[in-house]
């Protein structure tokens, strides 16, 4: 403890922040760039939101109300992108930056100026994406699976600057994932052994080197529908000899393992709170890893799930439906040891553990819609329905969106030394969870009794489900408002935290001060068996 | 300490170098995988009829349907004189398909071919195609294509019927090099 008062000291006279904007435009402090990430991906989950609001306020009734079909096809692609790109990756490369050092006993992550550099990019990239919405004939258009050739041959001239822009933010995912597994391999204090670090730093690990295996894969696509634009390749143009359906086999091996880099840190997230609300440790740590390890895995190869309905030979659809069907195995490991962590404990309900209880039980939905999803004979009727938007919207809202607002509730009193409102807390919940379920539960109804996706307008049959849809997404979306309000009040008035802040919290960040000080661990803490992890 | 990071970061830049290649690398791979799966219907380049070897199976007659599409866009009219014909397996047979350049100026088109079912693209041979090159037609300018194909006598035994699907794009703007300089090689082989 008394390293820990010396730091303090030192904080406010020798090493403390810099003043003014120039602080955070020049930080190299792990904890400056975390705030930063955080609070952008805090605005592009408004921008992201006010998207989905159009798209909503479109379908409330059938017809065309509010927004022309060009301009309906621009809102579902730049959401998809700013929410998955924007929002929950930057979301959770922020708590890895606030997080990563104090629970490894490190004073800072390991290259800082990359770190700087990798958040700094992100501004600009989505300035130049957003910035195509206003030029003439549109902003990308083509989904955010940016299908060719409607993203090549029947593009908006500004799709230059999409690709462009999908350069950036993988150049700045593939900085930051190289900070982070430099930090965990280099930086741990002596006594972090591998096996006794938290789940939030090993689903991090092994999400960072699934970002190193994939960004690039996604940079040489996007470079190739590049060279098919400008130069005349045929990489993706039947007519020079290419294959349009390349481009899907490339874009989903990026893309399967994309979906477990936006959930494995959300495993990692609950894996923490939970066993605080519970009291009780974690159970099956070790298979937690190894499950989080196999998940890892076989991402890599069930790609082509996504794709039954191109024409694959029968051989291809029975090996990507069984290796699909075969990650609920390591997934189902994770959800029962988290049921079990709960089994018998002594819970309490504090907003973090109902963000985290409630990630659970809608998590899991969204993992049954999708083993209903990778029956390729089913898929068929499934393909491209409402029920693919309930399926992957339930895995990421409920899912990796409700731990990131569960890391915050938990570890914000640790970041600005003062407690939320726990009132304005549960009510931003309970607003959350009703209008989430209200918002994506009748899609599956309307995706099963064959309402396309990405259409303006829809069949009569489909306007009470979709109307209800609506009402639930204006609910959910004005519902983070209460979470900004809730968050601001607790940085300006909150009552101030305690070290430890919740009574069972284990791991080295609360052995820290609460606000935590600008420099972590200057000297390395002592590492206990009860207090690497929870 | 630093000198601990400076490797680990080599490490993992070698990590990114390589999937990037990889990445590039799915294409050929991916073709690879389509000629020995036929998968997407992919047909193959000239195939060299041997005359002396061949023989013909009297006892199966494979009927073999010609569809003529031409992509969005294209404005050439495009057809076959017959919907199809009769073949048995190892016989080598002739087909003419007709090309119509409708507008006001020169264009060069390219037709792609396709099989289905998939099992019976490999098995599919063309000893000779005008799909193995582009045309250059003129404004109002018509032309006779010739298709020359042998079905192998390997052909499973469960196919009874191939369509042959030919897409006929414009490559104008792709192909004019090809057409300005006649030494230059066909760009595409299918």
């Amino acid at each position: 403890m008394s390293e820990v008062a010396v730091d303090r000291h030192l904080d406010h006279h020798d090493v403390g922040p810099a003043k003014g904007l120039t602080r955070w435009l020049f930080t190299t402090n792990h904890k400056d760039i975390g705030t930063l990430y955080l609070w952008f991906s805090f605005l592009m989950l408004l921008i992201g939101g006010g998207m989905a609001l159009v798209i909503r306020s479109e379908l409330f009734e059938p017809g065309l109300q509010f927004v022309d079909p060009a301009f309906f096809n621009q809102m579902t692609t730049n959401h998809g992108l700013i929410m998955v790109f924007g929002a929950i990756m930057p979301a959770f490369v922020g708590l890895a930056n606030w997080l990563l050092p104090m629970m490894l006993g490190a004073p800072d992550m390991a290259l800082p100026r990359m770190n700087n550099l990798s958040f700094w990019i992100l501004p600009f990239a989505f300035a130049m994406l957003l910035s195509t919405l206003f030029m003439e004939g549109g902003g990308p258009n083509f989904g955010w699976t940016f299908y060719a050739p409607l993203s090549t041959t029947y593009a908006p001239d500004s799709v230059t600057f999409f690709i462009f822009a999908i350069h950036l933010i993988g150049a700045s995912s593939i900085m930051g994932s190289i900070n982070i597994i430099a930090t965990i391999l280099n930086m741990r204090a002596p006594g972090m052994t591998l096996m006794k670090m938290p789940l939030f730093v090993w689903t991090w690990l092994i999400t960072a080197y699934l970002l190193l295996a994939v960004m690039p894969v996604l940079a040489g696509v996007v470079t190739m529908m590049l060279f098919d634009i400008h130069f005349e390749t045929s990489f993706f143009n039947a007519a020079g000899g290419g294959d349009p359906i390349l481009f899907q086999h490339i874009f989903w091996f990026f893309g399967h393992p994309e979906v477990y880099i936006m959930i494995l840190p959300a495993f990692g997230v609950v894996s923490q709170i939970i066993p605080t609300f519970a009291r009780k440790p974690l159970f099956g740590y070790d298979s937690m890893v190894y499950a989080t390890a196999s998940i890892a895995f076989l991402s890599f190869i069930v790609w082509a799930h996504h794709m039954f309905a191109v024409g694959m030979p029968l051989a291809g659809q029975l090996f990507f439906m069984y290796a699909t069907m075969l990650i609920s195995v390591p997934t189902g490991v994770k959800v029962f040891n988290w049921v079990s962590t709960m089994w018998r404990g002594s819970m309490s309900f504090e907003t973090p553990m109902l963000f985290s209880i409630a990630f659970v039980i809608l998590f899991t939905i969204g993992g049954f819609s999708g083993l209903m999803l990778a029956i390729a004979p089913a898929d068929y009727q499934y393909h491209d329905t409402y029920f693919v938007v309930a399926h992957f919207h339930y895995v990421l809202v409920p899912g990796a969106l409700f731990t990131i607002i569960a890391a915050v509730y938990y570890w914000l009193p640790k970041w600005c030394g003062r407690m939320y409102d726990e009132s304005l807390g549960k009510l931003h919940f309970w607003l959350s969870f009703i209008g989430v379920n209200v918002t994506f539960f009748p899609q599956h109804f309307s995706g099963l009794a064959g309402m396309p996706r990405r259409v303006p307008d829809y069949a009569l049959q489909f306007a009470d489900f979709n109307m209800v849809s609506s009402i639930g997404a204006f609910i959910f979306g004005f519902s983070q408002l209460v979470f900004l309000y809730t968050v601001i009040k607790a940085i300006r008035s909150g009552t101030p935290a305690t070290h430890r802040v919740w009574d069972s919290a284990h791991g080295l960040e609360w052995t820290l001060p609460s606000p935590a000080p600008y420099h972590s661990f200057t000297s390395p803490p002592n590492v206990t068996e009860a207090e690497a992890h929870s | 300490m630093q000198n601990n990071h400076t490797i680990t970061v080599l490490k993992l830049s070698l990590i990114v170098v390589g999937m990037f290649g990889f990445g590039f690398a799915m294409v050929p791979l991916y073709d690879l995988l389509c000629e020995v799966t036929g998968l997407g219907g992919k047909t193959g380049g000239a195939y060299a009829y041997d005359p002396v070897v061949a023989r013909i199976d009297k006892s199966r007659l494979i009927k073999v349907n010609f569809i003529t599409n031409t992509n969005a866009g294209m404005p050439w009219q495009f057809w076959s004189d017959k919907g199809g014909v009769r073949v048995h397996p190892g016989e080598l047979k002739d087909a003419k398909f007709y090309i119509k350049n409708t507008t006001e100026r020169r264009m060069i088109g390219q037709a792609v071919a396709s099989v289905v079912p998939f099992s019976a693209a490999e098995y599919f041979h063309k000893t000779e195609c005008f799909c193995f090159s582009s045309q250059m037609l003129e404004p109002g300018e018509q032309m006779e294509l010739r298709l020359r194909f042998i079905v192998d006598l390997k052909l499973p035994k469960n196919v009874q019927t191939i369509s042959l699907s030919y897409a006929l794009f414009d490559v104008t703007n792709f192909a004019a090099a090809e057409h300005a300089n006649p030494y230059l090689p066909n760009r595409t082989s299918t």
